[in-house]
Formats: structure tokens, C-alpha cells, sequence
């Protein structure tokens, strides 16, 4: 039995986790879930000693332990699986397998892999370079070290993301088995079918807090509810759809690798939309984004920007047609310690001798249009993130057809998010533009969209107009429920 | 001047004998993920300490033991710095160099055109004597025959041993070492030491062998930021680190034998056309690994992932 009481974590000021309890049985697959920021991953580095608790207690088998880093966890059998691959990837399969055990003895660690892949029906071949291997395969590997390693409570964190179909069934059958000979298994993940599939209990977290535990079989809908808490329905006017002529098409797009991929995409962004891109962080979004911005070549299929073929830019600037704002908003997309004017002069082309108030009269009148409140000649690091937020919109050129976004209100108080938002639509009116933004704040996307793509496991799994979505139809998806609903 | 292919093939041994040391020094320390910048400076320094300390004991083996320490002194400046306290291992790096230069030719100021020890020449009995091979390998003295061995320990020491694996892997990537229980940074921090006993010993192969005595130039300058070169050239693999060191001394060697044939060339263009092979042959290293071929996998160099990197546990 793996008992954790009353667990608590601060980091500054911030209460990540707050009087969580949780307790697993052997031979039990126990769930955990939450949204993005809930704790899972804070409580599960808790557990194996990468991050101290400020309060609470862990108990293992009844007695109470310290696990104050990776080997001590490793020494109480507790190992983890995490979700980027944690590996050494121009070593062999082998070196990676007996990097971090005691003894050294190549020929011995040879005869352990090659027996428990067979156990595990794995395919590893111990002289291949971990890099070649698909992260599957690196996932897999990472697991019968820590089962070599003497573990018996696994904690896999989002083991199912960026891995194949057959991998997944592969992986499950081996839990199935771990389960079998009388394991723990802690399984962090957001998508609800893995639980039902797997999982003999399961504990919600939200805000760092525990909001609910339950036992199968489960309810999917109360799950939900739990999860995202009661979303708000949409409420005031429906932005109108007036999707004009294409601008923007994907053609069976395929981009990325590995976690970040993106699955072949078909769909078509006309002019006067507004696209809202929702989903857990790191199913797509921004791989869509940096496909529509020509940051990043397709690796088959294209994506067209009205008929011409937008490859990677040649140029590092912001494109003519496009602009991209990053959601790190200081570090990516200012200069912290240049002025407002100087970032206007920087965005005006064709001057190359500046005097003191060169681009004075351009920043002032952008300063009064856009509500700026700063001094044209303060640094930029001085403002707030609304404002910020607001001189980035004011650098935009007249004549941009695609606004791309990450995030377009992190940060901003409601009164920001509004002007910001104000100021948006000011540039789709007439211009034939269309904007694209990818937001984790569900309410965001279904007040400001007039068209809901939703990301899970790096494919688009749902494309609907914004009045026809509602906060659960959305969330189902985005926790890869689309059965019911129509797929793209 | 003519001489024979034995006698040219032993000039190279020995001429590149130091240069292997510092080089495969700086090979362990790299591939544990820090790059050691203060190498030309470390070299010189051994060089003096070496020279001193045999000179005034009248003993080659602390002259040697000496130089040896000195290396690992200067190393864990670098690590303090570069991996305890999360510095700039190139800002370091770059300034024990010229701190290390100077304090050498002031240190050593007293000692400067005296007369010392100097390893000579130990001839293996019976291998000597054979043909060809016995002048080229075996006719040599201590430091050369310590230049061959290093090469095929360092291999051992890194892909057959516990200890080699831990190390790569500090370089590889230390988070996932902090996962599986291992230290990154004490890791990193022996593999800089031990790396800075072997550019120590290069120094004083320079002082007490190949280039005896001390003074300012000493010969030995320039050097360190060859075997920098190396270790790149080289791919951070052991054996081609050590081939490129021979592909350079036979550079050189064959810049001096051509001032002789064509007396009409300057001097000058001999002296430096090493430097621009070496660039030249980087070139085509990096040109034959656009195309993925058997010859490219076999000239990929694998840098390390984190090299250069401070690492502190999140």
C-alpha cells in the first residue's frame, strides 16, 4: 500500500499543492487526473524525491519514507516514467539499460534485456543507438530499466502521448501484467478513455487540490465535471461567421516529429475568421501555428497562403502577410529594453540613418489609437502586459492578412483581454485578414472565435462553427472523446 | 636532406606524443560535458612546474608528478567555476589561459635557459631491433610510449568501464543521470580533473622531453589550442583524436622537409600550411556528412548533447 497524507507544496508564493491525499493498493492501476496545472506532475515529483514537500507524509507498506531524490526512490522500488524521454540518446539501447545500476557487467545486463523484452514481447535489439528508436520504443526501454531496477510502484506521466496505436496496446498489456504480479501503477493522464480502460480507481485533482476519488466503473461525464469544474456557458452575441474566400489552406499537412507532430491535416481558413485552436498543451496547436507562420516546412502534404506555397521564411523578420506573436510576449516578441519608439522604427522599413526623434510621430499616433499607456521613448520592460500586449498589435502592418497567436491574453487583467480583443477585430473589418489563436482558456475560444478547431493527440479531432460548440462538447474532445461527435 | 620513412614515422611519433596527451585529456574532459578552454595555458604552466620541480629534486619522476598535478590544479579552477558554481565553463576557460601563460613565464622567470633533466630515449629490448617497426614504435623515450598507451586505455576507460559510461552519459544528458540516482556535476567534476592530469603531463612531456628546458617562448605555445582543435577534428572519438594528431605532426614534419626542397618558397608558407589543411580537411568533413553514406556515418562527429552546458537541478 502507497499512502500519500495530506501533501503540500509551495513554490513562493504559489500553493501547488494543498493537503492531497491519495493511497493505492498493491496489484492496482490508480488513475490521476486533472487539467494542465492541476498537480499531477508536482505530486508525482513529490513522490519520487525530485521536488520537496513542504508538508504531509508519504507511507510505503506502512512505513513512512523520505524519498530525498531519484536514487533513494529507486532504493524504495518507486520509479518513473516521464513524459519527455529522460534517456541518453547517441548511447546504445544496452548503455542506457545498465547506466545507474551498481555493477557493471554488459554481457549479464544483455541476458536481463533480451529476457524481459521477451516477457514484455517487446523488440528492442540492445546494440541499436536509442536516438534511431521511436519514442515507443525509448518508452519501453525506460521501463524494463526500472522493472530491471527492482521497482515495484511505476508512475507513468502521459505515457500515451506521441506513441503509435500498436505501441499504446503493447504498453497496456504490459501494465496489465505489472498489475498482475502485484505492482502499483500510477498512471497521470488527461484522457479519460486510458482510465476506463485501465485504471481500478482514481483520484481528480484540480487547482492542486484533491476534488474527487472514484472506483469503476467510472461515470465519464462526472469525471469531467471534476476535471474542468462547471464551465460557464457562452454568453452575449455569437461573433458572426463570415468565412470569405480561402486564404489559408492545408493539403494533407504532416509537420514535426516525435511529441510535437502533427498528423496529416486537410481544412481550409478563409478571410474574416477568427480560428480558435483549443486543447491540452502540446497537442498540436503550436506545430499548427508554426505551420500556418512558415516557421516550420511540412514534411509532406503543403500549406498554401492564398495559392502560393508558404515554405520555411527566408527571411527571420515578421513576413508582410503574416505575423506571429509568440505568447512569451517580452522575451519573443519585444525587446525589453528598447523604447516604444525605437520598436516602431525597428518595424518601419526603409530608413537607415535614424535621428533622436525619428518615428516620434508614428509611435505617438499609434500610442493614442491603440490606448497605450506609456511614453513613446520608455523601454518596453516598463509597461504593463496589457499594454505590452496592445504596442505589439499597434506593430502589426496595415496591410497583414494572417494574424497567428499563442495565447493572446496571458497575463492580462479582464479590462486588457477586452481591449485586446477590441483592437483585434478592428483589423479583420474590411481587410479581408484572419486571425488564428491558440488558447488554454476554454471560455477564451468560445467568446472570441467564430470557428473551433480542437487538438488531442496531435490531430484536429473536431472543426465546428463556434455557435454550435458548448463547454462540454468541447471538453470531451479535448479529452479525446469525439465518438458522438463529427471528425473533421 | 634525405632520410628515410622509419625515421620520418618516428619524428611524427614522438613529435606528436604531448599533443595525444592534451588531446585525449581534453576528450574526457569534453565528452563528461565541459569544455576545458584553459588548455594552452595549463600546458605551459605543467611545463614550468615540471621543469622547476625536476630541475631543483634532480627527479624526472616528480618533475613529471609535478606537472601532472599542476594539470589537475588548473582543472578544478575551471570545475569550481564551471560546474560548482554554474559559470561560463568558455569565460573561465579563457581567462586561466592567459592567467595560467603569465604566471608560467613570471613563475619560471629563474629558471629560464638553465640546464635540466630530460628523459632520454629507452629502446625496447629485442623490439628495438627490429626492422622498420622497431624504429618507428619502439626506439623511443617514456613520454611516446605513454602517448601509445593512453589511446587504447582511454578507449577502454570510456565504452568498456562503469565509470566511462557514467561519464558520457554526464555529458549526454544530466538530467536523466539525476534520474537514475548518478551525480551529474561530481561526475563531471573528476572527469575535469582527470582530464586535467593528462594536459598536465603533456606540459611537462614538452619541459622534461621533447622540448627541454624552459624559457620564453618555451616551444610548447599554441599547442593546447591544437589539441582543442583535435578533439573537434576528431569527433570526440579517442582513436580519431589521435590519428588527427599524427595527421597534423606529419604536417608540419613534411612543411619542414619541403623548406628544404624548394628553397626558392618562403619559409613562412610551409610553417603555417598545417593550419589551413586542417581547416580545409574540416571542410570536407562537413561537406561528406551532408550526404548520409556508410563514409558519412563514419566521420559524423557525436558531440556531446550537453556539452558546454552548466547543469543545476531544477
Amino acid at each position: 500500500m502507497l499512502e500519500l497524507i495530506n501533501i503540500d507544496k509551495r513554490f513562493g508564493r504559489l500553493q501547488a499543492l494543498c493537503g492531497v491525499g491519495l493511497s493505492a493498493r498493491e496489484g492496482t492501476i490508480h488513475g490521476l487526473i486533472g487539467e494542465n496545472g492541476a498537480g499531477k506532475s508536482t505530486l508525482m515529483k513529490v513522490l519520487t524525491g525530485f521536488v520537496r514537500m513542504t508538508g504531509g507524509e508519504i507511507r510505503l507498506r506502512g512505513n513512512r519514507v523520505h524519498p530525498g531524490g531519484p536514487r533513494d526512490a529507486m532504493a524504495l522500488g518507486i520509479g518513473m516514467l516521464y513524459q519527455e524521454p529522460l534517456d541518453f540518446p547517441q548511447l546504445s539501447v544496452l548503455e542506457n539499460f545498465i547506466a545507474g545500476q551498481a555493477g557493471y557487467d554488459p554481457a549479464a545486463a544483455r541476458q536481463r534485456l533480451a529476457r524481459l523484452a521477451r516477457d514484455f514481447s517487446f523488440h528492442l535489439r540492445a546494440d541499436d543507438l536509442v536516438g534511431d528508436l521511436t519514442v515507443g520504443e525509448r518508452q519501453q526501454l525506460e521501463l524494463l530499466r526500472l522493472i530491471d531496477g527492482g521497482a515495484r510502484v511505476l508512475i507513468l506521466d502521459e505515457p500515451t502521448t506521441g506513441i503509435s496505436a500498436q505501441q499504446q496496446e503493447m504498453l497496456f498489456a504490459a501494465l496489465r501484467r505489472l498489475k498482475a504480479t502485484g505492482a502499483t501503477v500510477l498512471l497521470v493522464s488527461h484522457k479519460l478513455e486510458e482510465i476506463d480502460l485501465l485504471c481500478d480507481e482514481v483520484t481528480v485533482l484540480r487547482h492542486g487540490q484533491v476534488v474527487a476519488r472514484r472506483s469503476r466503473p467510472f461515470d465519464r461525464d462526472d469525471l469531467l465535471r471534476a476535471m474542468f469544474d462547471v464551465l460557464p456557458e457562452r454568453e452575449g452575441a455569437t461573433p458572426k461567421v463570415a468565412a470569405g474566400p480561402p486564404l489559408l489552406i492545408f493539403d494533407r499537412a504532416c509537420a514535426g516529429s516525435g511529441r510535437s507532430a502533427l498528423a496529416g491535416l486537410s481544412l481550409t481558413i478563409g478571410r474574416g475568421e477568427i480560428v480558435g485552436l483549443a486543447g491540452i498543451d502540446g497537442s498540436g496547436q503550436n506545430t499548427f501555428l508554426k505551420l500556418a507562420a512558415g516557421l516550420l516546412a511540412p514534411t509532406s502534404g503543403e500549406v498554401r497562403l492564398e495559392g502560393e506555397d508558404c515554405g520555411p521564411i527566408r527571411r527571420p523578420t515578421l513576413g508582410v502577410d503574416t505575423v506571429y506573436l509568440p505568447a512569451d510576449r517580452l522575451t519573443e516578441g519585444l525587446f525589453p529594453q528598447l523604447s516604444l519608439r525605437e520598436h516602431h522604427v525597428l518595424a518601419t522599413p526603409g530608413r537607415a540613418l535614424l535621428t533622436p526623434s525619428a518615428g516620434l510621430e508614428d509611435t505617438r499616433r499609434a500610442i493614442a489609437m491603440h490606448g497605450i499607456k506609456g511614453e513613446a521613448q520608455q523601454p518596453v520592460q516598463d509597461l504593463s502586459g496589457g499594454n505590452q500586449q496592445r504596442l505589439l498589435l499597434s506593430l502589426i502592418p496595415e496591410k497583414t492578412r494572417l494574424i497567428l497567436m499563442e495565447n493572446p491574453t496571458r497575463g492580462l487583467d479582464v479590462h486588457s483581454a477586452r481591449s485586446t480583443w477590441t483592437l483585434l477585430r478592428r483589423r479583420l473589418e474590411g481587410q479581408g485578414a484572419a486571425i488564428i489563436f491558440a488558447s488554454p482558456d476554454l471560455d477564451e475560444v468560445m467568446r472570441e472565435a467564430s470557428r473551433i478547431l480542437v487538438f488531442s493527440a496531435n490531430r484536429v479531432v473536431l472543426d465546428i462553427p463556434a455557435r454550435e460548440a458548448s463547454s462540454q462538447v468541447l471538453s470531451r474532445a479535448i479529452t479525446g472523446q469525439v465518438d458522438a461527435l463529427v471528425a473533421p | 636532406m634525405e632520410i628515410s620513412l622509419a625515421t620520418f614515422l618516428a619524428a611524427v611519433a614522438a613529435m606528436s606524443a604531448p599533443v595525444i596527451l592534451a588531446a585525449l585529456g581534453e576528450t574526457l574532459t569534453e565528452k563528461a560535458g565541459v569544455v576545458n578552454l584553459s588548455l594552452d595555458g595549463a600546458i605551459l604552466l605543467s611545463a614550468m612546474a615540471g621543469f622547476v620541480v625536476a630541475s631543483s629534486s634532480a627527479s624526472l619522476p616528480l618533475g613529471f608528478a609535478a606537472s601532472a598535478f599542476t594539470g589537475c590544479l588548473v582543472a578544478a579552477v575551471l570545475a569550481l567555476i564551471g560546474v560548482s558554481l554554474h559559470q561560463s565553463q568558455v569565460a573561465a576557460g579563457f581567462a586561466l589561459t592567459f592567467l595560467c601563460r603569465d604566471l608560467a613565464y613570471f613563475l619560471g622567470h629563474p629558471y629560464a635557459r638553465q640546464q635540466g633533466p630530460q628523459l632520454t630515449t629507452l629502446p625496447i629490448p629485442g623490439l628495438a631491433d627490429l626492422p622498420f617497426f622497431g624504429e618507428v614504435l619502439f626506439s623511443h623515450s617514456l613520454v611516446v610510449y605513454a602517448s601509445f598507451l593512453a589511446i587504447p586505455c582511454c578507449l577502454l576507460f570510456l565504452y568498456r568501464s562503469r565509470w566511462g559510461l557514467m561519464l558520457r552519459c554526464a555529458g549526454e544528458n544530466p538530467e536523466a543521470c539525476w534520474a537514475r540516482g548518478i551525480d551529474p556535476n561530481r561526475v563531471r567534476i573528476a572527469a575535469v580533473v582527470a582530464g586535467g592530469a593528462l594536459v598536465g603531463l603533456a606540459g611537462g612531456a614538452f619541459s622534461l622531453a621533447v622540448k627541454p628546458g624552459w624559457g620564453q617562448p618555451q616551444g610548447c605555445e599554441g599547442i593546447g589550442w591544437i589539441a582543442l582543435a583535435l578533439v573537434i577534428f576528431g569527433g570526440w572519438k579517442p582513436l580519431r583524436v589521435a590519428l588527427g594528431a599524427y595527421f597534423f605532426a606529419t604536417l608540419q614534419l613534411l612543411g619542414i622537409h619541403f623548406q628544404d626542397a624548394f628553397p626558392t618558397v618562403p619559409a613562412q608558407i610551409f610553417q603555417v600550411a598545417p593550419f589551413p589543411l586542417m581547416i580545409f580537411t574540416l571542410i570536407l568533413i562537413h561537406a561528406s556528412r551532408q550526404s548520409r553514406g556508410r563514409l558519412s556515418r563514419l566521420l559524423a562527429g557525436n558531440a556531446p548533447k550537453w556539452l558546454g552546458r552548466a547543469y543545476r537541478r531544477s
